[in-house]
């Protein structure tokens, strides 16, 4: 009888300490500590601002949690130390917010198995790496319905960073857009090769204009662009978030970012323990992706068919869907297929009237 | 009336440019603390996290060491070129066009061999900065073309080359079209040390400091050198040749900028890459300066620069301050020392009545 109790005792130990292991340990609220890495200074008006604006979203959600964060961090090997810096001072999870930190998470998140590692917009992941980005080609197809709609010489300039398939998903969903209520529109592009520099931003949209654009959309980090093209008395579509105070008169609306809603999201599921590594690609319907309000010229009717459209999306509607033509003319996607993840996480080809060259 | 009298020292006591540096650095902390008490951040508190961040912990010093490495190289490179008066302001390209090679070793030339593998991008990458160097020494020496200029120009060149490069044939095509090229082989890396980023160029840095000193002091060549920096056209008669020697040592100091680069790609990043220098090139044209063209010193300086780099970072982190203000901080740090030079040159004098 009593090597019976013995057994069952020793079972009901045994399950009930393999059930607290199994169930993932959280991490207490105020004991949590996060760490942003930031690639420019969080006063840059676009996409690190926003960035900071998302941790700040998420200390509100939990007030008890502690964050880091380290400004203007070069996509090289310092971020592996700006990121040790934060593990070696405390915090457990780390959001790297570009692309260039890729290898870095990597290397750091291997020597530290158990802090979190979150990284924006890049394809590697680990056990402990996740990663995360928005579909932002879809406000960029809202937004080239407005400008579509605001364009009278029909011709669009689009300041572009980097040639990478981000930014050229962004263009080609744009004009997408663009097309979509004015046929006869063309896009050019002009390249900065580079993510922040305002100086280059300016003179960039100053060209586009000289040739001839009449609405600038911009993939930028500062509000250079939208500045420029307000003293140059043309439209602008921001990006990042609402660049109306660069151009109070001559912001039409700009495709924006809520990072606050991954922040809260990540955050909550390493306070509660449920956090494992994953593919965070939200958009419009997780409010992740938005447009900023309209300016004063965007017509009745084009808000309208912006909100049908916006609702759309969010009901499931695909922006990347046939037949859609490349610069040549030959149809690349097929009549009623639509584009996968994979096919445009790789986009690395323009539209039909996109004009520019991606460098190869 | 009492007046200020400047004159220059004939010569400058050793202990005071043991002391002027120190007490900058102490007058620059002072200002510091200034800012620091506006900012609402106790400065004692801010100094420790800085040194804490620095030198509190292996990580922090190995760290330091990492940082310093390719400035000692690239500060013993510009020193080179400065000790003849040839102002080489093109590490940074160099450095690039070093990475630049030995990524191309890598990728044309593949041995599955650790030491043969470095060693053909080491050959590949002095060759690349020695001409790149060599370029705007050949056009100092013959036709007296400003070699800030050229060296200076020819920085922005080799940085779009690479870029070229990353963004087009060399594109990694795993990358999802990303600008970087395909990651390195472990072969082709250089070895670290006890688990921390600590590379192998440590070694060669070293190597190039003993080198340096004995080449300047000790050989023909070096005395060639110094003769030009002090006197180029007594050097001339002297039947110093003037354009081989320019080329020369514009070509070594290229070369050895671009091992500094192949270092930082070999060592730490592991792949080419867009940007992958914080402008070290430039932050060793200080480093020579700050050394007085010494190579002792450059390690010291290389040492100095890293802690408030790395230590910078730490303070931003925990004490939360803003990245501008760690860079005030900084600045005046190097802007106290280098104003000290002054005082190490100079004497200053109160005379009292008229003058006389």
């Amino acid at each position: 009888m009593l090597r019976k109790v013995m057994l069952f005792l020793a079972i009901v130990c045994f399950a009930v300490s393999s059930m607290a292991a199994y169930a993932a340990e959280g991490i207490p609220e105020e004991k949590l500590t996060a760490g942003f890495v930031y690639i420019g200074p969080i006063g840059d008006g676009g996409w690190t601002y926003m960035h900071d604006l998302g941790r700040l979203e998420m200390e509100k959600a939990y007030p008890k949690m502690k964050t880091f964060f380290a400004e203007s961090v070069p996509e090289g090997p310092d971020s592996a130390r700006v990121m040790e810096t934060f593990v070696r001072n405390g915090a457990q999870l780390v959001f790297a917010t570009s692309f260039g930190y890729m290898d870095f998470v990597q290397e750091v998140a291997k020597k530290y198995p158990k802090v979190k590692f979150m990284h924006c917009s890049g394809y590697k992941r680990a056990e402990n790496v996740g990663t995360y980005f928005g579909r932002m080609y879809q406000a960029r197809y809202l937004s080239g319905l407005v400008a579509g709609k605001a364009t009278k010489s029909n011709i669009i300039g689009y300041v572009a960073a980097n040639p990478i398939p981000e930014v050229i998903r962004g263009i080609n969903a744009f004009a997408l857009g663009v097309r979509k209520v004015n046929p006869k529109a063309k896009i050019k592009v002009v390249w900065l090769f580079s993510w922040f520099d305002p100086g280059k931003e300016k003179e960039a949209t100053l060209a586009l204009i000289d040739s001839g654009a009449d609405v600038i959309a911009m993939h930028a980090d500062s509000g250079a662009a939208p500045q420029a093209a307000e003293e140059a008395g043309v439209y602008v579509i921001g990006y990042n978030n609402d660049m109306s105070k660069y151009a109070p008169t001559k912001h039409l609306t700009a495709p924006i970012w809520n990072w606050g809603t991954v922040y809260k999201y990540v955050a909550g599921q390493v306070i509660n323990g449920t956090w494992k590594s994953e593919d965070i690609w939200w958009g419009l319907k997780e409010g992740l992706v938005d447009l900023a309000p309209f300016g004063k010229d965007v017509p009745e009717l084009v808000k309208e068919m912006v909100k049908v459209e916006r609702d759309a999306i969010i009901n499931g509607k695909h922006v990347f869907v046939g037949p859609i033509k490349n610069q040549k003319g030959e149809i690349v996607v097929k009549e009623g297929t639509a584009m996968t993840d994979e096919e445009m996480l790789g986009m690395n080809w323009f539209v039909e009237g996109v004009e520019g060259d991606i460098p190869n | 009336m009492p007046r200020l009298i400047i004159e220059r020292r004939f010569k400058t006591p050793f202990i005071l440019s043991i002391v002027f540096p120190l007490l900058s650095i102490v007058l620059a902390l002072l200002t510091s603390s200034l800012l620091l008490l506006a900012l609402n951040v106790s400065p004692l508190g801010a100094l420790k996290g800085m040194i804490n961040g620095a030198l509190g912990s292996w990580y922090g010093i190995s760290e330091v060491l990492v940082k310093a490495i390719p400035l000692v190289i690239c500060g013993i490179a510009v020193a080179l070129a400065f000790t003849m008066k040839v102002w080489n302001i093109g590490a940074e390209g160099q450095i690039y066009l070093g990475a630049l090679a030995s990524a191309a070793a890598v990728r044309y030339f593949p041995v599955e061999n650790t030491f043969f593998m470095l060693s053909v991008m080491a050959v590949m990458a002095i060759l690349a900065g020695a001409f790149w160097g060599g370029i705007a020494g050949y056009l100092k020496g013959r036709w007296n073309v400003n070699e800030i200029i050229t060296t200076l120009m020819l920085n922005y060149v080799a940085i779009h080359l690479v870029d070229y490069f990353v963004y087009g044939p060399w594109r990694d095509p795993s990358s999802l079209g990303f600008p970087m090229t395909a990651p390195f082989p472990d072969f082709a890396r250089l070895p670290t040390f006890g688990g921390t980023r600590v590379h192998a160029w440590i070694f060669l840095a070293l190597i190039i400091v003993i080198l340096y000193r004995v080449v300047i002091r000790w050989t023909r060549w070096g005395f060639e050198i110094r003769a030009i920096g002090e006197n180029q056209r007594a050097a001339l008669y002297a039947g110093i040749p003037y354009i081989k020697n320019v080329v020369l040592v514009m070509a070594v100091s290229g070369a050895l900028s671009a091992l500094a680069g192949m270092g930082e790609i070999a060592g730490l990043q592991g792949r080419l890459q867009h940007g992958f220098s914080p402008g070290y090139g430039y932050t060793a044209i200080i480093v020579a300066w700050l050394a007085r063209l010494n190579p002792w010193g450059t390690v010291l300086v290389s040492i100095f620069m890293g802690i408030i780099m790395v230590g910078g970072e730490t303070l931003q982190v925990i004490m939360r301050l803003p990245l501008a203000s760690v860079q005030v901080i900084q600045g005046l740090i190097l802007l106290f020392v280098l104003a000290s030079e002054f005082f190490r040159n100079y004497k200053v004098r109160i005379l009292s009545g008229d003058g006389r």
